[in-house]
């Protein structure tokens, strides 16, 4: 079975975004870029399906700039063979990304496809339900725990008061959560190898994809900043000040 | 123009963030709908019949519709679109799963977790963790939309009486199951509704010390019990306590965050608290930076004498 792993290159999830004066962005020039972490976990777990002989390949697919190439090395060193980029310097929006990963589906004909839930930049968690509806699977999203055996997929994902377990026809696309695992740490010879692994390239014109954004951006803004605190010295002041100054208790 | 709001239900009663989401199909301008879709769930569909604003329910019931797999909830929604200009979902974990599927299926985007509506098209929503809000507009005919519960004002639980109409149930898909599920069982407030909530991070160090020096806290204030994701991930808290950018979004009266650093995604999921208060031994702890009242002190020896002084 083949498993496909779409990865975004994001900024790292250390970094604190300043927005833009101008009120157009944020400020992403000179600033240190990543796989996204929910990615990562994807493309481990295609990873561990390949070691238990689940998998038998697994292409890397990443949209957007040229840059992203660095982001599909990465996803070769962690363990995937060969990787796609569509190269596009537009903005991509959630969408036009499902799209483009469903006319790759069509051509790669994948029997999973493991996205991570949601992108630390945008914060949507759209793209592979969108992905999912587009080519008509079903889908199981944010996933703690996915078993594969006889054509199905049982998939324990993490919902509100708790767990839920499904069982999916495959193929099917499953997005990430944080708790499916625990993404292990590239090694410099992998590194090495990944560069000798195939990756192509390919615009969204050769996919026929129309990427036009729907969504316009008018502007981006500071949230609102919170008024300075005090420290207060012990338990008894802070019990005063709950009490009589903020009333909450 | 009419919107239609994706009720969040358990077949007997609607769920709370449902009435947030209300709240945000009216900003939009035009007649509110519920969509109850589940089985022999009349009673949900009375609950939302009563909720202040609400007017009309529509009603499917059909086995297949149990569980809300996204697959089928989505061809139901798809069933009675056409008719509505808005379709908003609450962003829970049921919401954000169809609400994209439905999205895609009427070639349109998604707007997720909106926190405002300015427009009947325009509306703000946090992007990176909360570090930035983006003012969009969507150019679709028909508005997909997530709605950020703490961002709206619950809708009344009663005082409407709206009509209910039932409508044809869709075929269930086929292609997904539902096996079972595992649902935490407690007593506390829930945590996205909860007025006070207790948080605790790494600095507890285990699960029996998480349990017994934040439950006595907790039940003195009648708060909901809150984790970092480094006290999940290390198993002292269930997943599903976890606040933050990628866990639950919360934004109570009173958010005591015990042993908590305050990295950027957790900051995310709770910053929006009316009154933050930080114990934490660490004088340069990031939380510190937006709490009101901080304590610099072991939080071993604090919140039981907290205890006692309440």
């Amino acid at each position: 079975m083949k498993v496909l792993v779409p990865v975004k290159r994001v900024v790292d999830y250390n970094v604190k975004v300043r927005v833009k004066s101008d009120g157009t962005g944020v400020d992403i020039a000179n600033v240190k870029m990543s796989m996204n972490p929910f990615d990562e976990i994807a493309v481990e777990e295609a990873v561990r399906l390949k070691e238990k002989g689940v998998a038998t390949e697994i292409v890397a697919v990443s949209c957007g700039v040229t840059q992203c190439q660095e982001t599909l090395r990465t996803a070769m060193a962690i363990g995937a063979d060969r990787a796609i980029l569509v190269e596009c310097a537009d903005e991509l929006q959630p969408l036009a990304v499902a799209k483009l990963l469903k006319a790759l589906v069509d051509k790669e004909q994948p029997g999973l496809v493991i996205l991570g839930k949601q992108a630390i930049d945008d914060d949507c968690n759209q793209t592979g339900q969108m992905l999912a509806a587009l080519a008509g699977l079903p889908q199981a999203t944010f996933a703690s725990k996915v078993e594969v055996a006889d054509g199905f997929a049982s998939v324990t994902r993490e919902v509100d008061g708790g767990l839920e377990t499904l069982k999916i026809r495959l193929p099917a696309v499953i997005t990430t959560d944080l708790r499916l695992n625990e993404p292990r740490y590239v090694t410099l010879p992998n590194i090495m190898k990944a560069k000798k692994k195939t990756l192509e390239v390919v615009k969204p014109a050769d996919l026929g994809v129309d990427v036009t954004p729907r969504i316009k951006t008018l502007k981006v803004g500071e949230p609102p900043k919170r008024g300075a605190g005090i420290k207060v010295p012990d338990v008894a002041t802070l019990v005063d000040k709950l009490k009589n100054e903020a009333k909450v208790i | 123009m009419a919107a239609l709001v994706i009720a969040e239900h358990d077949n007997a009663s609607v769920k709370g963030a449902t009435l947030n989401t209300v709240t945000a199909a009216l900003a939009c301008g035009g007649e509110v709908h519920v969509l109850i879709a589940g089985t022999d769930a009349a009673g949900a569909a009375q609950a939302a019949a009563r909720i202040a604003g609400v007017a009309k329910v529509l009603h499917a019931d059909a086995p297949g519709l149990n569980h809300g797999l996204a697959e089928t909830v989505a061809a139901q929604v798809l069933a009675v679109a056409k008719n509505y200009t808005h379709l908003l979902f609450p962003a829970t974990a049921a919401g954000k799963n169809v609400a994209p599927r439905v999205a895609a299926l009427l070639d349109v985007a998604q707007i997720s977790d909106a926190t405002r509506v300015l427009a009947a098209d325009t509306f703000e929503r946090p992007i990176y963790a909360g570090n930035a809000i983006a003012t969009v507009q969507s150019l679709d005919a028909i508005k997909v939309i997530t709605v950020r519960t703490t961002g709206f004002d619950a809708a009344a639980a009663s005082g409407g009486s709206a009509a209910v109409e039932t409508v044809a149930a869709v075929a269930d898909s086929g292609s997904s199951t539902f096996i079972g599920s595992e649902i935490a069982k407690n007593d506390r407030p829930e945590l996205t509704s909860a007025k006070i909530i207790v948080s605790g991070g790494r600095a507890l160090g285990s699960s029996e010390k998480f349990t017994e020096v934040l439950t006595p806290l907790a039940d003195k204030l009648g708060a909901a019990l809150g984790a970092s994701r480094a006290a999940v991930d290390a198993g002292y808290a269930p997943n599903d306590w976890q606040v933050g950018q990628t866990g639950k979004i919360v934004a109570p009266q009173l958010y005591v965050a015990c042993g908590i650093s305050g990295a950027i995604q957790h900051l995310a999921g709770m910053k929006d608290s009316k009154v933050i208060v930080a114990i934490n031994k660490d004088p340069e702890a990031p939380i510190f930076s937006v709490a009101d009242y901080g304590l610099e002190a072991d939080l071993f020896t604090a919140v039981p004498e907290l205890v006692a002084k309440l």
